[in-house]
């Protein structure tokens, strides 16, 4: 087995009812699953919401475990390991730094080539969105080392695989059993 | 016809073939109580002494029968009590529901009185649990609860009633319930696969846990073994599912489990796991358990395959629909294949630990051999958590698959008197219950006590009595350099006494003569009979392989 730190996104489909994050997170946090970032949002399925996770994976054993565990809870309708090769991630940043007129041309420079757009001018400080992969989004952040970042905010990543839908794996067909409850006063069959 | 929440509660139980509920009354229940008031005809409530007894008795009553065992407290404390019965239903896969009262939905959230978020409180404990906002919603998830409660993988279900809930009305209609609902589909192409494996092997070992049971293929298994001639050990939780005195029987594998189960998996050459999660119990060290085989396992919870122990092939579903598939290529044992293998068995099991009697006192399995002699094959058997329960455990010839009941993943000291007096109630009283408690066990919820003497319920406790926390004892023993701290609480309990106070009849027996005495009268009794043991306080539960070791670190006496 390769062990090998990994980030793999995770993609759960979940009923959209009250209870569905605490649920989830708290599976995760009770079985040790390390998680680099969660989202949840609404899907065009009103009854669904949509929770991307993202994973700090060192085995298979330990994602498959995460997928397994997530999968036994009755709020959940699918989850799937996004394929990489295949998966489309993005994340929004919102980016507040110190500025004052000597150094907002260059601040300005590093939002124009990551195509960061200036949402608010302050005299003394500006505010930055970024869309894009995670590792554009820490790129970007590399840029402000030098600078005073007052505030920021990243919205974890929200990932879609390209093409048509997605061939999920799916819980287990459960099939109506033809056995009855054993009777008042009865055990099981000996 | 338009109900009011609490009618629609005692319809819904009536619909799902609820006969019998155990719990205890409060504010936040009251319109229930007085629901199930008027149809106590149709329900029998039984009143525990406390909301954790009554949690264990409703798990009793599903290990003895596997029906859903249904339990009802109120809010606040009342709920909380209920935690410990649910965690322990849950680590061993019963099928419960609990319902709890709690406050109004205008005062939720608000620190109320007697308000505790119990959703919050069980959710890591449940399959699932509901907090039921409008009456329009709760004859819907009460259903859904017994259902979640019996499908794939069984486990506790908590429904969490709000007391306007109880009161308010809203239309109901009847429903028949819904069948139990399992993985009845399987890989038909690995269970042909795993044939060929138990076919073409020398050594084969089956290794079952309390998933048979739950999935009600004991004869499936027990077939399986005598068609191949394949010997099998089982877990905590599956005792008696192949009854005692059964050549194929190797007895119970882990930690105090016997010798040649433990040596019999370190050295087969295939091990047919079913039904069973490796749990530390019983693979101490995963990375050496059953080194030397080729592992099959069979499981209707995906999340188990693997989990604790690679295996090498797995077949997901119904053990039950799995093992019917599987048995028509499973060819018959021929003779002389594997002559040589079982040769080794016998040889293991007559070095095995055998415990020497000792006339001149009270020895444990001394004990439960006389309990076994006047109980016959039919008794159930509960028992709380520590020495006594694995000298049950080891020492008990298990007659049925239904007939041990223990609490095995969660280890609950205090489960046993609660579990006892579900298994009475369901069973009825003619059956014989016998329980078995430790001093420390018992002192946790021997208050049960009440409860057996209100009901009349025969049940026999014999307690062993060793003075001290025995199976913690052991561990300071052999691990802690005899620093024996805590274990030694020097009670001075009578319990003759005790037993009198309660009103039941209490006994002391220091030799088996007294014993045999003692518990001849208590058969005879209609109501509940306590019988002391005093046993020796250095008396070990052997075998015993240590935590995280395996077969070549085994302790033996």
């Amino acid at each position: 087995m390769q062990d090998t730190v990994q980030r793999k996104v995770v993609s759960l489909l979940v009923e959209n009812q009250s209870g569905v994050l605490a649920r989830v997170s708290s599976l995760f946090c009770r079985r040790g699953f390390n998680i680099d970032s969660l989202t949840v949002s609404a899907t065009n399925d009103p009854t669904v919401s949509r929770i991307t996770v993202t994973v700090i994976s060192t085995n298979e054993r330990e994602l498959e475990q995460l997928v397994l565990q997530t999968e036994r809870l009755e709020v959940t309708r699918q989850v799937f390991v996004l394929d990489d090769a295949k998966a489309l991630q993005r994340e929004l940043l919102l980016l507040k730094v110190a500025a004052n007129v000597s150094n907002r041309a260059e601040l300005r420079e590093i939002a124009s080539i990551y195509k960061a757009k200036i949402i608010d001018l302050s005299p003394d400080s500006m505010i930055f969105e970024l869309t894009g992969k995670p590792e554009k989004i820490d790129a970007f952040l590399r840029m402000f080392e030098g600078y005073t970042i007052l505030e920021q905010c990243r919205t974890g990543v929200t990932a879609l695989e390209r093409g048509g839908m997605h061939q999920h794996m799916q819980k287990p067909p459960q099939e109506i059993r033809s056995a009855q409850l054993p009777l008042p006063g009865t055990s099981c069959p000996r | 016809m338009l109900l009011n929440g609490s009618q629609i509660f005692v319809e819904v139980l009536c619909e799902q073939g609820v006969d019998t509920i155990f719990g205890y009354p409060g504010g936040a229940v009251l319109n229930l109580y007085d629901e199930l008031y008027k149809n106590s005809d149709r329900i029998t409530h039984v009143l525990t002494a406390h909301e954790q007894g009554a949690s264990h008795a409703a798990d009793g009553y599903a290990r003895a029968t596997g029906r859903t065992g249904v339990v009802l407290a109120t809010s606040g404390p009342g709920a909380t009590n209920l935690v410990t019965g649910i965690a322990t239903a849950y680590m061993d896969s019963i099928p419960m529901v609990a319902f709890t009262g709690n406050v109004g939905t205008s005062l939720l959230g608000r620190d109320s009185f007697q308000e505790a978020y119990i959703e919050g409180i069980t959710m890591p404990i449940t399959k699932h649990n509901f907090t039921v906002r409008r009456v329009e919603d709760l004859a819907d998830t009460m259903r859904a609860a017994f259902r979640i409660a019996q499908s794939g993988r069984k486990g506790p279900v908590l429904v969490d009633i709000p007391k306007d809930v109880t009161s308010n009305k809203c239309e109901f209609t009847h429903r028949q319930p819904e069948q139990i609902r399992t993985v009845t589909t399987f890989d038909e192409e690995r269970v042909a696969q795993a044939a060929e494996i138990i076919n073409g092997a020398e050594r084969p070992l089956i290794y079952f846990g309390g998933g048979v049971r739950s999935a009600a293929s004991c004869q499936p298994l027990r077939d399986l073994v005598h068609k191949a001639g394949i010997p099998a050990t089982y877990t905590l939780m599956a005792a008696g599912v192949i009854p005692y005195g059964d050549p194929f029987n190797l007895g119970m594998i882990g930690m105090h489990g016997c010798y040649t189960a433990n040596r019999a998996v370190s050295e087969a050459d295939v091990v047919i796991a079913i039904g069973t999660r490796f749990s530390d119990r019983v693979a101490l060290k995963p990375r050496t358990f059953a080194s030397k085989a080729t592992i099959i396992q069979i499981d209707i919870d995906p999340s188990e395959i693997g989990k604790n122990v690679e295996v090498d092939l797995s077949i997901v579903g119904d053990a039950a629909y799995i093992l019917r598939a599987m048995l028509p290529m499973i060819e018959p044992a021929k003779p002389g294949v594997r002559d040589s293998w079982m040769a080794m068995i016998h040889d293991w099991q007559a070095h095995d630990y055998h415990p020497k009697a000792d006339p001149s006192r009270l020895m444990p399995h001394q004990i439960i051999g006389e309990v076994c002699s006047q109980c016959g094959p039919e008794a159930v058997y509960v028992t709380d958590v520590g020495q006594h329960q694995m000298w049950a455990a080891q020492y008990l010839r298990h007659a049925k698959s239904r007939g041990f009941i223990t609490s095995g993943g969660l280890g609950t000291m205090g489960f046993g008197y609660g579990a006892a007096i579900g298994a009475q109630m369901a069973l009825g009283r003619e059956q014989r219950v016998v329980h078995f408690t430790g001093d420390g066990s018992f002192h946790m919820n021997l208050n049960e006590a009440c409860t057996a003497v209100s009901y009349e319920l025969p049940i026999i406790t014999v307690i062993f009595n060793n003075q001290v926390l025995g199976m913690v004892r052991q561990w300071q023993t052999s691990f802690y350099g005899k620093r024996y701290s805590q274990t030694d609480p020097h009670r001075k309990t009578d319990y003759v006494k005790l037993a009198e106070g309660f009103g039941l009849k209490g006994y002391h027996c220091e030799n088996l003569a007294e014993f045999q005495t003692a518990f001849a009268e208590a058969m005879k009794r209609k109501g509940p009979t306590w019988i002391e043991c005093v046993i020796d306080k250095d008396q070990k539960v052997l075998p015993m392989i240590p935590a995280g070791c395996d077969i070549n670190d085994i302790i033996m006496d």
